[in-house]
C-alpha cells in the first residue's frame, strides 16, 4: 500500500477546502493572539496554490508539492507564507520525481518539510507555533514505522499526534511570531499555526487512508 | 463594520489605483506584483531603499516615496507582510547600480520575506543590505518573544537614510546610518480603540469605554497592559518615561520628537499629546530640536498615539533637514 500523486493531489484539494471550511475559525484564534489574518491568508494561499497543482501535468509527488510550496510563498504574505512554504517546497524535494510513497517516504518527506520549517523560523518545540503539531506528528508517524504499523494505522496515529500537539499550544506562552509580545496574555489560547498544520495532517490521514 | 470601500477584498489595489492617480508626478505604481516605485527610478549610482510591510499603516510605506527617502514600498494586503516576488521586483525596479537597503520592521513575516528576497536579489546580483528596525521598547527583547517590533523609528530612518542616499553615500555607510537611527531611537504606542480590518469586519480586541491599552503595536494586536482611561497627561508620562528610561535619554540631549497617531486620532488630541511630552522632557532637560506630529504610521482607524525619540547629533539633524518629496513628507 502506497500514497499515489493522484492521492497527494485529492489531498492537496481536501487540505485547501479544509482551510477553507475553517478560515473564520482561524481568524478568530489569530485575532485573540495575533492579528487576525491566517485564515484569510491561508484561504488566499491555498486557493492560488490549487490553480498551479491545476496545471502540474506529470504524476510526481514532489511537482505536486512544489507547486503548493511556491504559490504559498508568493501569494501568502506573513509568517505563514514562508513558513508553509518551505514546508511544501522541501517535501517536495524530498519526493522529487515519485509516483508513489509509503509510510516511510511520507515520513522523510513530512521531516524534510519540518527541518526547513525550523530553519526559517528558529522555532523549537513548546514556543506555541506550528512546529508543536508538525514535530509529535513526525514522532507518531516514526514509532509507526518501528512498530511495523500499517499506512492507515501510521497516518491515524500522526493525525492524533497532531491533534494533540495543537490542544497543548493551548496552556503554552508564545515565544514566538506575534502572539510572543502579548507574554503571558498569550497563555489560554489555542495556536493557530498549530490548527492549520493539524488539519493538514487530519486530511492527509483521512485522504491516505480511504485510497489504502 | 462601516467602510468607506468597494470591496473588502480589492481594497489594496483600489487604494494603490488611488495614490497612483494622485500623485503620479512623484511615483509609479506596478500592480503585477504591488510596488510603488519612485517615478525616476532607477537612479544612477544612488543606492536605492525599499521598505515594505503590511497596508493599514497609511501613509507608510507607499507615501514616503520620492526623492530624499524611499525608492520603493511593498504594500501587503492589510497587515499581511509583503511576498518576496514584490520585493524582489522592488530592489530591481530601483538598483541604481550602487546596492539595494531594506529597511525591515521587526515582525516575523516581514523579516523572513525580506530574507527570502535579498537570497533572491543577490542570486540576480543586485547588492542588497538589510537593516532591522526594532524600537518598541513596550515588548521585552529576550529569547522568549520575536524582538522588539519596528514602528516609529522605521519613519526616521527611511527619511534620514533618503537623504544620505541622495548624497550618493555607499550602500555600507547607509545601512550603518540605519543602523545608528535604530540605536538611537525608542517608542512606545497605546490605543483607545480597536480597529476592524477590511477582511474580518469585526474588532481586533474588545476594550470597554473606559478603557485603554498602554504597549501596543500597529496591527490591532493587543497591547501588554490593559488599564483604566486616564488624562493625556498621564498617559504620555507612562510613554514616555518607558521610553526615555529605556536608552536612556539624558539631560543634555537633542531629540527628535515624534507623535504618531494611530489613524483615529484627531490632531487635536495629538498636539496636547505633544504638550504633554514636551513638557515632560523640558523637565528632564532633555530638548526637543526636531520634531515631526501627525498621523504617519496608522493602524487603520485605531485611535490612539505613540511616542518615539531619536538623539540626534549634527550628522542626524543635518540629514532629517534635507529636502523631501514624497506624497506624506514634502519639505524644501
Amino acid at each position: 500500500m502506497a500514497i499515489t500523486a493522484s492521492d497527494v493531489r485529492a489531498w492537496l484539494g481536501d487540505y485547501a477546502a479544509g482551510i477553507a471550511e475553517s478560515r473564520e475559525q482561524l481568524v478568530r484564534l489569530d485575532t485573540d493572539i495575533g492579528d487576525g489574518d491566517h485564515g484569510t491568508n491561508m484561504d488566499r494561499g491555498m486557493r492560488a496554490a490549487m490553480e498551479k497543482v491545476e496545471a502540474v501535468g506529470e504524476e510526481d509527488i514532489g511537482a505536486l508539492l512544489k507547486a503548493v510550496g511556491m504559490a504559498l510563498i508568493s501569494k501568502v504574505g506573513g509568517a505563514a507564507g514562508p513558513l508553509y512554504g518551505t514546508l511544501f517546497m522541501r517535501m517536495g524535494q524530498a519526493t522529487a520525481g515519485k509516483a508513489e510513497v509509503d509510510l516511510a517516504g511520507w515520513a522523510d518527506a513530512l521531516q524534510a518539510g519540518l527541518e526547513g520549517v525550523q530553519q526559517r523560523g528558529k522555532a523549537e518545540p513548546g514556543d506555541k507555533t506550528m512546529v508543536d503539531a508538525l514535530l509529535p506528528a513526525l514522532e507518531a508517524l516514526r514509532a509507526a514505522e518501528s512498530d511495523g504499523a500499517s499506512l492507515e494505522d501510521g497516518l491515524g496515529r500522526s493525525a492524533e499526534a497532531a491533534r494533540e500537539g495543537m490542544l497543548a499550544t493551548i496552556p503554552l506562552q508564545a515565544r514566538k511570531g506575534r502572539a510572543s509580545y502579548l507574554g503571558e496574555r498569550s497563555i489560554d489560547h489555542q495556536d493557530p499555526g498549530a490548527t492549520s498544520t493539524e488539519i493538514l495532517l487530519r486530511t492527509a490521514a483521512q485522504r491516505f487512508s480511504a485510497s489504502a | 463594520m462601516k467602510k468607506l470601500i468597494n470591496d473588502p477584498e480589492a481594497v489594496v489595489k483600489e487604494a494603490l489605483e488611488g495614490v497612483e492617480a494622485a500623485h503620479r508626478d512623484v511615483v509609479r505604481v506596478i500592480y503585477e506584483p504591488y510596488v510603488v516605485v519612485r517615478a525616476d527610478a532607477p537612479v544612477d549610482g544612488k543606492v536605492g531603499i525599499v521598505s515594505g510591510g503590511g497596508s493599514g499603516h497609511e501613509p507608510m510605506h507607499g507615501g514616503f516615496v520620492g526623492r530624499g527617502m524611499l525608492d520603493a514600498a511593498c504594500p501587503g494586503e492589510v497587515f499581511t507582510s509583503p511576498t518576496p516576488d514584490q520585493m524582489l521586483e522592488a530592489t530591481k525596479a530601483v538598483d541604481g547600480g550602487a546596492g539595494v537597503l531594506h529597511i525591515v520592521k521587526n515582525y516575523t513575516g516581514d523579516v523572513l520575506n525580506f530574507e527570502m528576497a535579498a537570497e533572491l536579489a543577490q542570486g540576480e546580483g543586485v547588492d542588497v543590505e538589510a537593516v532591522v528596525i526594532d524600537d518598541d521598547v513596550a515588548v521585552q527583547d529576550s529569547l522568549y518573544t520575536a524582538g522588539r517590533r519596528g514602528v516609529g523609528a522605521t519613519v526616521l530612518a527611511e527619511k534620514i537614510c533618503g537623504a544620505a542616499a541622495e548624497e550618493r553615500r555607499s550602500l555600507a555607510d547607509v545601512a550603518e546610518l540605519c543602523r545608528k537611527v535604530n540605536a538611537n531611537a525608542r517608542s512606545m504606542g497605546m490605543a483607545l480603540t480597536p480597529c476592524v480590518t477590511p477582511a474580518s469586519g469585526n474588532p481586533s480586541f474588545e476594550l470597554g469605554e473606559d478603557e485603554m491599552e498602554i504597549g501596543i503595536g500597529i496591527h490591532g494586536e493587543p497591547g501588554r497592559y490593559r488599564e483604566q482611561l486616564a488624562p493625556a497627561h498621564d498617559i504620555v508620562g507612562r510613554l514616555a518615561t518607558a521610553v526615555v528610561e529605556d536608552l536612556p535619554f539624558e539631560s543634555g540631549d537633542n531629540v527628535l520628537a515624534f507623535v504618531n497617531g494611530m489613524g483615529g486620532t484627531p490632531l487635536i488630541e495629538l498636539y496636547i499629546v505633544y504638550r504633554e511630552l514636551d513638557r515632560f522632557l523640558a523637565e528632564r532637560g532633555i530638548t526637543i530640536a526636531r520634531n515631526l506630529v501627525g498621523n504617519y504610521i496608522t493602524s487603520l482607524e485605531m485611535s490612539g498615539c505613540s511616542v518615539t525619540l531619536l538623539k540626534l547629533d549634527d550628522e542626524l539633524t543635518r540629514l532629517w533637514d534635507a529636502p523631501v518629496d514624497t506624497p506624506a513628507l514634502h519639505r524644501g
